[in-house]
C-alpha cells in the first residue's frame, strides 16, 4: 500500500508544474494571444523563487518571488505584442531565450548552494490517516494551489460574465472591440496570469520538486505545457487530464525499468509524450466542439482603431 | 514539433553565451560543453578546469567556451564558429562532439583539437578522458557494505561505453563484497534533467534500493535521498552539501592539471594529437571524503583506492561477459580499446542493455 501511495505522490509532483503553466497559457490563448515563452517564465520563476528563498531562508518569500518574476517577466511580451502589435510567435520565442540566458546569468551565484524547500502539508490527526492521509492532506502547499486555480479558472472562464468577455476576445477581438471591450486590457492582464502561473510552476520546481538552482533546470516543461494546452483543445479539466496522464506514464515507465521489464528503455521514455497525445486527440474528437473552443483569433495581433 | 524547438532553441542560445574576448594576440583556448555551466556536475568540473587555466596562464592565453551545445551533427557550427573566431586550440568535452569534431578537424588542419571520452584520432585531433570506472568499482563496494536491502538503484543517461563500463566496474566491485548483491537500473535517456533524476531516484527507492548511484548530473537524486534518510553517491562535484547526512562520498572530476599542461604544450609548440586516459593515480579521477560511514568501511574504500591508485586495474580476470561465456582469464586485465568501446555487461548485471 505504502508503494502506491508513494507512486501517487510522486506522480503529482511530477505533474504540478505542467499542470499550473498550462492552465496559464489556456487563459491567455483564450483571450486569443499565444505565448510560446512559457519556458522561459517558467525558468525566471524557478531562479527568482530559488534566489528569494536562499537570500531570505523563506521558502515562502521564494514562492512569491516566483510568481512575481514570471509576471513581470511576461510584462516584457505583453508591451512587445501587444502595445507594439509584434509578432507573438517570434516575441514568444525570443522571450524563452532571454529567459534562459538571463537566468543563467542571474543564477550563477546560486550553483552549487542547496536551497530552501516548501515543507509539505502536515495537519495533526489528519496526514497520519493511513493512505489517503498523506495524498489528500501531506502534500506540497503549490499542489493544493494547483487544483484549485484549475478549478478557479473553470469556474472564471465558463460561469463568469468577464470570463464569457475575455473568451469573446478570443474569438474576434475586431467584434469585442467594437462592442467596446477593452480588448488589449484584457489581454494585458490575461498574459500577466499567464506569466504568473509559468512563473509558480517554476518555483514549484527550484522548491520542491528539485531544492536547487540549475541552470535550464526546467529542462523543456513549459513546452510540453504548451502542447497540453493545444492537444487539451483549451479546456482546463483536460489539462489537468493530460498533466496527470504526463505524469503517471512518465513515473509508471520510470517502475517497470526498475521492475525489470525488458522493454527498451527508450520506447519507455516517450511513451508519456505519445500516450498523452492519443489520449487528449482520442477525448477531443468531436470536431464541433473543438472547433467551438478553439480561440478564433489565437495568435493575430490587434491594432485598434482610433 | 517540440524537439524541434527545444533543438533551435538550445543552439541559439548557446550561440548567444559564447563568450568572446578581447585581445588577439594572445593565444586562445576555447572549450565547448553540452550542459550549462551551472549544472553542477560535469560540464561545471570541465569549465573549473578552464577557469583553471586562466588562472595558471592567464597573462599569455585568453580562453573562450559554448555551453548548452546539443550533441551529433548539430555541434558541427559550434566547432567551425570557434575555430573560425580564432581558437587555436579546442577541446570538446562530451561523447557526442566525436563525429562533429573530427570532420570540423580535418576542415581546419591548422587548429589543435581534443575530444573527451571519444575514441576517434585525427592529424591534428586529439583524445583524451578519465577512468572514472576506477572509482566506480569503490563505490560499488561501499554500496555492498552500507546497503541492507543489498540492493542499489542505479540511474543511468545513456548506453554509451563509458556509461556500460560504469555500471560493470560498480558490479564488479560490489560483488567482490556480497556476490548476491543487487543493482536495478533506470535509464532516464537524459544527461540532465533534475526532476526526471528525482523521480528515477524516488521509483528506485521505492522499489525496494536502499543506495542511489547515479550516471547524471544533478544533485537531485542525492537529495532525495537525504530526505528518505538513505545513501547515495554524488557525480562529478562534491554534493555534500546538498546532502549532509546522505552522501557517502562524491565521484568528481578534476581536468584542471590536464587542461593547463597541454595548453602550455600549445604555446611551447610541442602540442601533438594525444591519447591519454587519465585515472585516479594522475589526480583527474578523485573520491570526495568518505563520509556517514563506519571506519571499517571507510578503511576498506581507502584501501582498495590506494590500490588503485598503484596500478591495479578493477577490470582484471577471471570475469565472464553476463551470458556466463569467460571474457577475461585469471590474472588478465582488460585493454583500453575493449573498455573505450565497451558494449556488453559483465555477470552479476541484473539488466537488458538498450541497443
Amino acid at each position: 500500500m505504502d508503494i502506491t501511495v508513494n507512486i501517487l505522490l510522486t506522480i503529482a509532483t511530477a505533474a504540478t508544474p505542467l499542470l499550473i503553466a498550462a492552465i496559464g497559457e489556456l487563459v491567455v490563448e483564450r483571450s486569443g494571444v499565444l505565448n510560446l515563452g512559457v519556458e522561459g517564465m517558467m525558468i525566471m520563476g524557478a531562479v527568482g523563487g530559488f534566489g528569494a528563498g536562499y537570500l531570505t531562508g523563506s521558502p515562502w518569500i521564494g514562492l512569491l518571488a516566483a510568481v512575481a518574476m514570471g509576471a513581470v517577466f511576461s510584462l516584457l511580451f505583453a508591451v512587445m505584442t501587444l502595445s507594439l502589435a509584434t509578432n507573438q510567435v517570434a516575441t514568444g520565442l525570443s522571450l524563452t531565450l532571454l529567459g534562459l540566458g538571463l537566468s543563467g546569468m542571474m543564477g550563477t551565484s546560486f550553483v552549487g548552494q542547496p536551497g530552501e524547500r516548501l515543507p509539505n502539508l502536515d495537519i495533526p490527526g489528519l496526514t497520519s490517516i493511513p493512505v489517503i492521509g498523506r495524498l489528500l492532506f501531506g502534500q506540497d502547499p503549490i499542489f493544493y494551489i494547483s487544483i484549485a486555480l484549475t478549478a478557479a479558472v473553470m469556474w472564471f472562464l465558463f460561469k463568469t460574465r468577464t470570463g464569457l468577455t475575455l473568451r469573446s476576445i478570443g474569438d474576434s477581438h475586431t467584434s469585442a472591440h467594437a462592442l467596446g471591450i477593452k480588448v488589449i486590457r484584457y489581454r494585458y492582464l490575461a498574459v500577466i496570469f499567464g506569466g504568473a502561473c509559468a512563473g509558480l510552476a517554476g518555483g514549484h520546481l527550484s522548491l520542491v520538486y528539485t531544492p536547487q538552482w540549475v541552470e535550464n533546470m526546467a529542462a523543456g516543461r513549459g513546452w510540453i505545457a504548451l502542447a497540453l494546452v493545444v492537444f487539451a483543445s483549451w479546456r482546463p479539466w483536460r489539462v489537468l487530464a493530460g498533466a496527470y496522464i504526463f505524469g503517471a506514464v512518465w513515473i509508471g515507465q520510470l517502475h517497470a525499468q526498475a521492475f525489470g521489464i525488458p522493454v527498451p528503455s527508450q520506447l519507455l521514455s516517450s511513451l508519456p509524450y505519445l500516450a498523452t497525445v492519443v489520449v487528449l486527440v482520442l477525448i477531443s474528437r468531436n470536431k464541433r466542439l473543438t472547433m467551438m473552443n478553439t480561440p478564433a483569433s489565437l495568435g493575430q495581433p490587434f491594432v485598434p482603431d482610433r | 514539433m517540440k524537439k524541434l524547438l527545444i533543438a533551435l532553441m538550445t543552439t541559439t542560445a548557446a550561440m548567444s553565451l559564447a563568450v568572446t574576448a578581447e585581445a588577439a594576440d594572445k593565444f586562445k583556448a576555447c572549450w565547448v560543453y553540452t550542459g550549462p555551466i551551472g549544472d553542477f556536475g560535469y560540464s561545471y568540473q570541465h569549465d573549473q578546469g578552464r577557469l583553471e587555466v586562466e588562472k595558471a596562464l592567464g597573462d599569455k592565453v585568453e580562453t573562450a567556451y559554448l555551453e548548452n551545445v546539443s550533441e551529433g551533427p548539430d555541434a558541427d557550427r559550434a566547432f567551425e564558429r570557434l575555430a573560425r573566431e580564432g581558437c587555436k586550440l579546442i577541446f570538446g568535452t562530451s561523447f557526442g562532439f566525436m563525429d562533429p569534431e573530427v570532420k570540423v578537424a580535418k576542415k581546419f588542419p591548422k587548429v589543435m583539437f581534443e575530444h573527451a571520452t571519444g575514441y576517434k584520432t585525427g592529424d591534428n585531433l586529439g583524445i583524451y578522458n578519465a577512468r572514472f570506472y576506477e572509482g566506480r568499482y569503490v563505490l560499488g563496494q561501499i554500496a555492498a557494505k552500507e546497503s541492507k536491502a543489498g540492493v542499489a538503484g542505479y540511474i543511468v543517461s545513456f548506453p554509451i561505453p563509458e556509461v556500460v563500463m560504469g555500471i560493470n566496474s560498480f558490479m564488479l566491485g560490489a560483488q567482490s563484497i556480497n556476490p548476491n548483491f543487487k543493482a536495478k537500473i533506470v535509464w532516464v535517456n537524459s544527461w540532465f534533467d533534475p526532476g526526471k533524476e528525482a523521480d528515477a531516484a524516488k521509483a528506485l527507492f521505492d522499489q525496494g534500493a536502499d543506495i542511489i548511484v547515479q550516471h547524471t548530473d544533478s544533485t537531485a537524486a542525492l537529495q532525495v535521498a537525504e530526505e528518505r534518510g538513505l545513501h547515495g553517491f554524488g557525480q562529478s562535484s562534491d554534493m555534500i552539501k546538498f546532502a549532509p547526512k546522505a552522501q557517502l562520498t562524491s565521484l568528481t572530476d578534476d581536468w584542471g592539471p590536464y587542461y593547463i599542461s597541454r595548453v602550455q604544450a600549445a604555446l611551447d609548440g610541442t602540442w601533438k594529437p594525444g591519447n591519454v586516459w587519465l585515472g585516479i593515480k594522475d589526480g583527474a579521477v578523485k573520491l570526495a571524503p568518505f563520509t556517514n560511514m563506519p571506519d571499517d568501511v571507510k578503511a576498506m574504500a581507502e584501501a582498495t583506492t590506494k590500490k588503485i591508485a598503484d596500478g591495479w586495474n578493477p577490470f582484471t580476470g577471471p570475469i565472464a561477459k553476463q551470458d556466463g561465456t569467460p571474457w577475461l582469464k585469471d590474472g588478465e586485465v582488460a585493454d583500453d580499446g575493449t573498455l573505450l568501446g565497451m558494449n556488453f555487461y559483465v555477470k552479476g548485471v541484473d539488466d537488458k542493455l538498450p541497443q
